[in-house]
């Protein structure tokens, strides 16, 4: 017996880019390919004509039973592409996967999940699409009705739900499905700040169960409470297994290129992101100079660059500012204000620069991590990468320097501070 | 196989999604399992009999049609419903694993409802005409089988070539109606020459629609070695589209 629940050997995988992707081949393309073929090989030899990338390379690793594993990386790392090998969606160019047990995999919830039907009548379906038997979603309905807190539309059609009813329900039904090994992607992104904090619930339930668990997540957070080790995956390779604090901090710190610039490469800009188009975000001192250290006295400004392909309505293009631990200081959008708001109610076809003043006097020393999200809500998500960019905050002349000592927290605001004497 | 085999669940599962959607969406529902074929009786029993003047070996036009248009109706809808099957579930072939085998099982299975339903009407009309079945009857099983398996088979290579080339929705219509001309529906096999007939007989609806007319009216003679080419011909088809549709299968999330 092998307390093995997942070897992966040497996993490749490779995708053809360019020409090929954009369109799909038709049969058309194929008998002009055939006819081409004797003249090709007179003038190009045997070359290959399509461009190829790898999403992943080389990647080995195990997990032992009851093991939770965190996998993390910026978008277009491979994250994505591992867990479908390893939920066998697809399969790997070279190498191999082992997996002892069975897999259940929640990339999407809500798989499957048809409008016309019910929510009682998705429940069964999307059950049996995830492997359930029938008569563990018999005898797991009422749980799941209840999880989700839809009892009241239990037979209604789902086309009739709020988004967010719907997105409860389809992970409710996906919590209970038992398998031996859990395969989950950023299923915290969906739902009310309440019903994220019953999944991670139900989560580290499942992993203290003694059930394997591969978490991809981006909130780093989620990731240092319920993984006890994770793996740092860059460009394909994976380059490091180390415990999580360790993981967490490696990535968040030493991930990022000291440039306080991040320009998007194609491949980190994944297709449903169309027709938003990030190009770059720049942190800038108050001269306007790309810097990666600003002063904490001073006022900070943040470009994102973009290109919109077409008109986007709602469109809300916004910052993250988290910490290296990645707790969330703040969001702000470019249309927070109502001004803005109205006068871009829907943003045509352009390039833009949504540039914002991060106040002197807000953030304190220490190093932070900037994050971009395009949205319209409630619509779509367009494009979102937390992790973007990582800057310094030096505290020169901040408040309380006089003391040599080290202020917890990651705001240090200027206060008025008045002191009266009276006797 | 054995993965097939624990996901056998979801094969009914998604039989009966696409039932019930199907009639939930439209407002006649089940009614349109019935006008159909009754409208394409009407529409064939004049072209055949009135224009083209086909003899019906001694049947009831319409019982002739209608008992043709059951098992062709039930091939073409498994045929172009299957054809199209991985293109309209792929937002759960991306997504989730199981057998990719058991999206166009299911969609051929999705005929069998509205076959049901159509069997009753027929049984109604042979009543009408005062047909009875004899013992023949029994064997009608085989035949609906038989063309299950023949869907099913073509069904593989179109749904998996369709993955490749989106031009097969288009080729299926076309496909389907190329095939009615060739099958005896609207005409009986003996107005097919002589010397044609091992050529024709090739086609295995052929087996089919002959061998359900003599299963329930007792026309012509009980099918005889060309129903076993037939059969031969329907399993060579299903496991070439299963031996291709396993290759393919690796690759469909990556080019769906």
């Amino acid at each position: 017996m092998t307390d093995t629940a997942i070897l992966a050997e040497n996993i490749g995988k490779q995708y053809r880019i360019g020409v090929q992707s954009n369109s799909y081949r038709t049969l058309r393309d194929s008998l002009v390919d055939i006819a081409k073929w004797p003249i090709r090989i007179l003038r190009d030899g045997m070359a290959q004509p399509v461009e190829k990338i790898w999403a992943l390379e080389n990647v080995s690793f195990e997990v032992k039973k009851g093991e939770v594993l965190g996998v993390i990386g910026r978008n277009g790392a491979g994250k994505s592409t591992l867990l479908k090998i390893l939920s066998r969606i697809t399969e790997p160019t070279t190498g191999y996967a082992e997996i002892h047990g069975r897999v259940g995999s929640l990339l999407e919830v809500g798989t499957g999940f048809h409008p016309e039907l019910t929510g009682r009548e998705n429940i069964a379906l999307n059950g049996a699409i995830l492997g359930m038997r029938r008569k563990d979603i018999d005898l797991k309905f009422d749980e799941i009705v209840d999880f989700s807190g839809v009892e009241k539309f239990i037979d209604t059609p789902v086309k009739r739900y709020s988004s967010g009813m719907y997105l409860r329900l389809a992970f409710a039904v996906a919590a209970h499905l038992e398998p031996e090994i859990l395969v989950v992607d950023e299923v915290l992104a969906v739902g009310d700040a309440e019903f994220q904090r019953k999944c991670l619930g139900k989560m580290s339930a499942v992993a203290s169960e003694g059930r394997t668990v591969l978490f991809v997540s981006h909130n780093m957070s989620a990731i240092l409470r319920l993984t006890q080790e994770a793996i740092v995956l860059d460009k394909g390779q994976m380059l490091l297994r180390a415990p999580a604090a360790q993981a967490v901090d490696y990535y968040l710190t030493s991930g990022f290129a000291q440039t306080g610039e991040h320009i998007w490469q194609p491949d980190e800009i994944p297709a449903t992101a169309k027709p938003f188009r990030p190009i770059a975000l720049r942190v800038r001192n108050q001269d306007g100079k790309v810097v990666d250290t600003v002063r904490s006295t001073e006022p900070a400004l943040i470009d994102i660059e973009y290109n919109i392909e077409q008109a986007i309505t709602g469109l809300r293009v916004g910052i993250y500012i988290l910490t290296t631990q990645g707790e969330l200081i703040f969001t702000s959008f470019d249309t927070d204000n109502q001004a803005e708001y109205d006068r871009y109610a829907t943003r045509p076809a352009g390039k833009y620069i949504s540039r914002c003043v991060v106040p002197a006097d807000l953030l304190n020393e220490g190093r932070y991590i900037l994050g971009i999200n395009a949205s319209s809500f409630r619509v779509k998500r367009y494009f979102q990468d937390e992790h973007a960019l990582a800057f310094t905050v030096d505290p020169t002349g901040a408040p309380g320097m006089q003391w040599q000592e080290p202020r917890l927290g990651p705001i240090r605001p200027r206060l008025k501070w008045q002191i009266e004497e009276y006797n | 196989m054995r993965d097939l085999w624990r996901y056998r669940e979801l094969v009914y599962f998604l039989t009966w999604r696409d039932i019930k959607v199907r009639f939930k969406q439209t407002v006649l529902g089940a009614g349109w399992a019935i006008i159909q074929p009754l409208v394409n009786m009407v529409v064939l029993s004049i072209i055949f009999g009135n224009f083209a003047n086909m003899p019906t070996d001694g049947i009831p036009r319409p019982l002739f049609t209608f008992s043709a248009l059951l098992p062709w109706g039930l091939f073409a809808k498994a045929l172009s419903d299957s054809g199209r099957s991985m293109l309209s579930n792929r937002s759960m072939i991306t997504k989730v694993y199981f057998p990719r085998l058991i999206i166009p099982l299911a969609s051929v299975l999705g005929g069998l409802m509205d076959f049901a339903i159509q069997f009753v009407i027929l049984l109604g009309m042979m009543l009408y005409y005062q047909y009875y079945p004899t013992a023949a009857i029994l064997t009608l099983p085989l035949f609906i089988i038989l063309a299950l398996v023949t869907a099913l088979g073509i069904g593989l290579w179109l749904s998996a070539l369709n993955v490749l080339y989106r031009d097969i929705g288009y080729i299926l219509p076309f496909l389907t109606q190329l095939w009615l001309f060739l099958t005896p529906v609207g005409y009986s096999t003996s107005v097919v020459p002589e010397q044609w007939r091992f050529l024709y007989s090739l086609n295995p609806m052929v087996g089919v629609v002959e061998g359900f007319r003599w299963a329930l009216l007792g026309t012509g003679t009980a099918p005889g070695p060309m129903i076993f080419l037939s059969a031969g011909i329907s399993v060579m088809l299903l496991i070439s589209g299963m031996y291709y549709f396993r290759r393919m299968e690796r690759n469909f999330a990556d080019m769906v």
